[in-house]
């Protein structure tokens, strides 16, 4: 299995989700400049955290013409799992592979801290091992992650079943002391119509090894490549 | 008769005695372009004349020491062919003009010495110091540094792991900002910055050369008064976006073996990138200004070659493999602009479209830089600050309520409300909970973790400099020792007053001559850093403030060891012993308002021991948590092993002390800041092993007490003194520095 991360100028978690996936996970994993316009072999790819172009217009809004991206938008719409994690997230959000924006964080500040997350739906290729309700321990380190959309995008979003992470107390209870950013409904983590394409603020591939704190955000990399071993496996029986 | 007025020797801060060296060394009158490239290289920022003669007696070998002093950055062999990189830097006199910025540029700076040296950065410390917060103007700066420092490490994605924070009077119109920086290497994968080849081609890549900053190191090199708000232009502004690219391409083309040198532009700006590589490789450099890529239009060449705009490198290539350099800069979109080549006349030699507009030996601007052995005389007054007068003491509260005062005083309350807004995780190699004293990252493909600690506290070094450095380093060692690691290497950012003044040299001189007495004696070399004088704001120096900066080794990293209580039920043993020293107390400072009294003494050798009982403890899993006994005494550290620990409390019963005269025996024993003390907590089976090894090293050592209960209980001599719920310490200890930034708390 080949895990894509995309390197735009000023990606700077690129190198943790190919450690996560090479490293952690033992799968395959390459770096995909943004400059290039095919993602070759990929069976998932992954927009990785950082500041691409330095976010001094609008977090991702220059990273949306990346030559990759058109690429990006195909792999998406063939319904192929796509992982946008922070910048990242930002910059599905831009490029409307996802709705709605991103504010800056209510207080104004940058926050780098280890937050409750709850698993609010796992049928997405990027959480089909998690149990319902499960609430993960994840960092999150961002100044713009305070999650926006028309209230019509967010009810749609939300009869449609794609809001696939919240920020939550340990107890999994959604109260605005854990929401860390003033994200509407707390939302922490969005999907496609689809479901394929799925992008959350906190960062997975920081929680990968109880070394460094946690070890919760592995399950989303297990469960996409449980997912696509299950694919293989039906499209092995096709033929 | 000279051809410079002394109002224009002025300006450039260069002496008649100065100039006429000058003269001498380029064998003629310098013209203006010249006199300005002297005038930065010789500013004490770029030529430690001050401080030189002083520096050269500090310890810089080991054998672990790859690089020392005079380069970009130390290096130190961590084993497995890999090499820590690391070196601290000030940018106090930019914090204090434009907080932001100053700060931002600060860690730009430091950033780009690791990664000129062929290190991937990836850590950085601060340390950091300002006048008191119920000044609003100091929490507008404290608030603009940390901002800074976050905007540009969180964007360029080295994670800020660490760090201290003081406060006093005197940095209030002076702040400190230090940034520590650290990058793993190959260790024979070093690159230098030298010159060399004659022919080789020389490079400048990044950002283009504006008016900015120019004569920053000049301003670096003079006291402030009023009129220092009008050097705001002198400010650089900070552009992270445009260092990260040049740091992977940097990186991407040193590990081809197309570079001969590389030098960024800092301090001086190309003028140093020129000389100093030319000086350190013995050749010449040959630039035209006209080819500098330039944000401004008529720049001229003086403004070019004195400019600090950010953000800059310069390259030395071997000739004929320019394409393949190039190329690797085309594909982070930067463009790297060929300005000339290396010559064999060991001479500087600065053209604008092809006619010579200055020439002057390198060696002039750099080893030939004077060198000032400036009269120093300790100051009246020390010997009367060293006593605590019975008549100024306040009536003192209750133990409770000093513990409870002392948790929230802004030095000792948590920092989260700073370090929360730094990403302390990019990069996905911390392993120590974010607030520890040491921050801790392990080494990728290796067993190996790094420890790293900033450290200094300016009021020991104010009542006793020569001391105060010794316990400088001897808390940054202790404190990479209690995360389990053997010190291996330091770095030292000396931040003084105005050396001109005998009083300050004194200060400066003694602080050196301690900090080397404690290195040898703990071997750990210096093997770089950075001097900051002129502190000084309108005559009123800083708190003389060395701040050093240890990293240690730890061959295991599952073995590191936090502060934290992990669990009830467990011994607590004291290393070390108490003597009831409140002089230079946090204590002293918050109960009776004063900086007075001696500082607590260090036995050298038992420093040593304890050190190397740490490591053992650690790497032997002997205890499960440790943690050095600093400002606030035992009481403030016991209280601090407790917290963030869900709820642990702690039942100990301490010995009583003698104390200073007229002080309260009871608050020497439990804020006494004696040094040479570590709390760690035991499985109680392992205990007697642990005393026993104590002994064996030469190390006091007592059980005083166990981890549990919901309290901090302390005792003296049987009688409780201290009895506090964890939540409600921990709550005080917690929210304090928000409620002082709020400007809700006095």
């Amino acid at each position: 299995m080949t895990f894509a991360v995309v390197v735009f100028p000023g990606s700077n978690c690129d190198h943790d989700a190919y450690h996560a996936a090479k490293h952690v996970l033992g799968q395959d994993a390459r770096f995909v400049w943004h400059k290039e316009t095919t993602l070759g072999d990929a069976d998932v790819v992954i927009l990785p955290g950082g500041f691409s172009h330095g976010d001094y217009l609008r977090t991702g809004a220059i990273a949306r013409f990346s030559p990759v991206m058109a690429a990006v938008a195909d792999f998406a719409a063939a319904g192929r799992p796509v992982l946008g994690v922070c910048n990242g997230f930002q910059i599905l959000l831009e490029c409307g592979l996802l709705p709605g924006a991103m504010l800056r964080n209510r207080d104004l500040k940058f926050h780098c801290e280890f937050v409750g997350v709850r698993v609010e739906r796992t049928d997405t290729p990027f959480t089909l091992l998690c149990q319902q309700g499960q609430v993960l321990q994840l960092p999150i380190a961002h100044g713009e992650g305070n999650y926006y959309a028309p209230p019509e995008v967010v009810a749609e979003l939300e009869a449609a079943g794609r809001v696939v992470f919240r920020y939550a107390a340990a107890d999994g209870s959604i109260v605005d002391s854990a929401n860390p950013n003033g994200s509407l409904n707390s939302i922490a983590g969005i999907c496609s119509e689809g479901r394929n394409v799925v992008g959350l603020m906190p960062h997975p591939e920081r929680a990968v090894e109880a070394m460094v704190g946690s070890a919760d955000g592995l399950v989303l990399f297990e469960s996409v490549v449980k997912s696509l071993a299950s694919m293989g496996s039906l499209q092995a029986v096709a033929r | 008769m000279s051809a410079h007025d002394s109002a224009v020797l002025e300006r450039h801060g260069i002496t008649q005695d100065e100039y006429e060296r000058i003269v001498k060394l380029v064998g003629r009158e310098p013209n203006l372009v010249e006199l300005g490239l002297f005038s930065v290289m010789w500013s004490e920022h770029c030529s430690y004349k001050s401080s030189r003669v002083h520096l050269k007696t500090l310890p810089t070998e080991g054998p672990r020491v790859l690089q020392g002093p005079g380069e970009n950055a130390g290096a130190v062999d961590i084993g497995d062919g890999l090499a820590a990189v690391f070196k601290i830097e000030s940018h106090n006199h930019p914090s204090f003009i434009e907080p932001y910025q100053g700060a931002a540029t600060g860690v730009g700076g430091i950033i780009r010495d690791i990664f000129t040296m062929g290190a991937r950065p990836i850590a950085l410390l601060d340390a950091l110091r300002f006048g008191p917060l119920s000044d609003p103007r100091n929490r507008r700066i404290l608030q603009g540094v940390v901002a800074g420092i976050g905007g540009y490490g969180n964007s360029i994605g080295i994670p800020t792991v660490g760090g201290e924070v003081m406060f006093d009077e005197t940095y209030g119109g002076n702040p400190l900002v230090n940034v520590f920086c650290l990058g793993v290497a190959k260790r024979d994968g070093l690159i230098k910055g030298a010159a060399g080849g004659v022919g080789n081609p020389i490079y400048y890549v990044g950002a283009k050369t504006g008016r900015d900053g120019i004569h920053g190191a000049t301003m670096a090199s003079a006291e402030f008064d009023e009129s220092s708000a009008e050097k705001r232009p002198a400010v650089q502004v900070g552009d992270p976006f445009m260092e990260k690219l040049l740091l992977e391409a940097c990186l991407e083309v040193m590990a081809t073996d197309a570079c001969v040198g590389v030098q960024d532009m800092g301090a001086a700006g190309l003028t140093c990138a020129t000389s100093e590589t030319g000086s350190r490789g013995g050749v010449g450099v040959e630039i035209d200004v006209a080819k500098v890529p330039q944000r401004e239009t008529g720049m001229t060449p003086y403004e070019i070659m004195l400019s600090e705009s950010q953000e800059r490198m310069l390259l030395i290539v071997k000739r004929g493999r320019e394409a393949e350099v190039e190329r690797v800069f085309e594909k982070w979109d930067l463009h790297a602009v060929k300005i000339g080549e290396v010559t064999s006349d060991s001479k500087l030699r600065i053209r604008e479209n092809g006619v010579v507009v200055a020439e002057v030996p390198n060696r002039a601007l750099t080893d030939e830089a004077p060198v000032y052995k400036r009269p120093f005389a300790e100051p009246a007054g020390r010997k009367d600050l060293q006593q605590i007068p019975r008549e100024l003491l306040r009536p003192a509260p209750s133990a409770a309520d000093a513990f409870l005062r002392l948790l929230g005083a802004p030095t000792i309350a948590s920092k989260r409300w700073i370090y929360h807004q730094y990403d302390h995780m990019v990069r996905t190699n911390t392993i120590a909970p974010a607030g520890a004293s040491a921050g801790v990252v392990r080494v990728k493909g290796t067993d190996r973790a790094l420890a790293m600690s900033v450290d200094g506290n300016g009021r020991f070094v104010l009542l006793d400099p020569r001391q105060g450095a010794r316990l400088a380093l001897a808390e940054a060692a202790r404190n990479v020792a209690c995360a389990g690691a053997v010190p291996i290497g330091g770095t030292n950012c000396l931040n003084f007053g105005n050396p001109e003044r005998p009083e300050i040299m004194w200060q400066f001189a003694e602080a050196v001559a301690g900090l080397g007495e404690a290195c040898r004696a703990l071997e750990i070399p210096i093997t770089g850093g950075n001097v900051s004088l002129y502190n000084e704001t309108d005559g009123k120096a800083i708190l003389p403030t060395p701040i050093i900066g240890v990293v240690g080794l730890i061959e295991h990293a599952d073995r590191m060891l936090t502060r934290v209580f992990p669990a009830a039920g467990l011994d607590v043993v004291l290393l070390g012993e108490g003597r009831g020293e409140l002089g230079g107390s946090e204590y002293l400072l918050n109960v009776h308002g004063m900086v007075r009294g001696v500082p607590p003494v260090l036995d050298l050798d038992r420093e040593k021991a304890l050190l190397a009982l740490m490591a053992t403890l650690a790497s032997e899993r002997r205890v499960r948590s440790a943690h050095d006994c600093a400002e606030g005494g035992l009481a403030i550290a016991l209280a601090e092993c407790c917290f963030n620990s869900g709820g642990v409390g702690a039942d100990v019963d301490i010995a009583p002390v003698k104390t200073d005269a007229g002080l309260d025996a009871l608050a020497g024993a439990l804020f006494g800041e004696s040094a040479g003390r570590i709390l760690v907590s035991v499985n109680s089976d392992a205990t007697g092993g642990v005393l026993a090894m104590a002994k064996a090293a030469g190390v006091p050592a007592v059980r005083i007490g166990r981890t549990g209960g919901s309290a901090i209980r302390i005792a003296v001599d049987g009688a409780v003194a201290v009895n506090c719920p964890v939540s409600d310490a921990e709550s005080r200890w917690a929210t304090s520095l928000a409620e002082w930034l709020a400007g809700r708390a006095a």
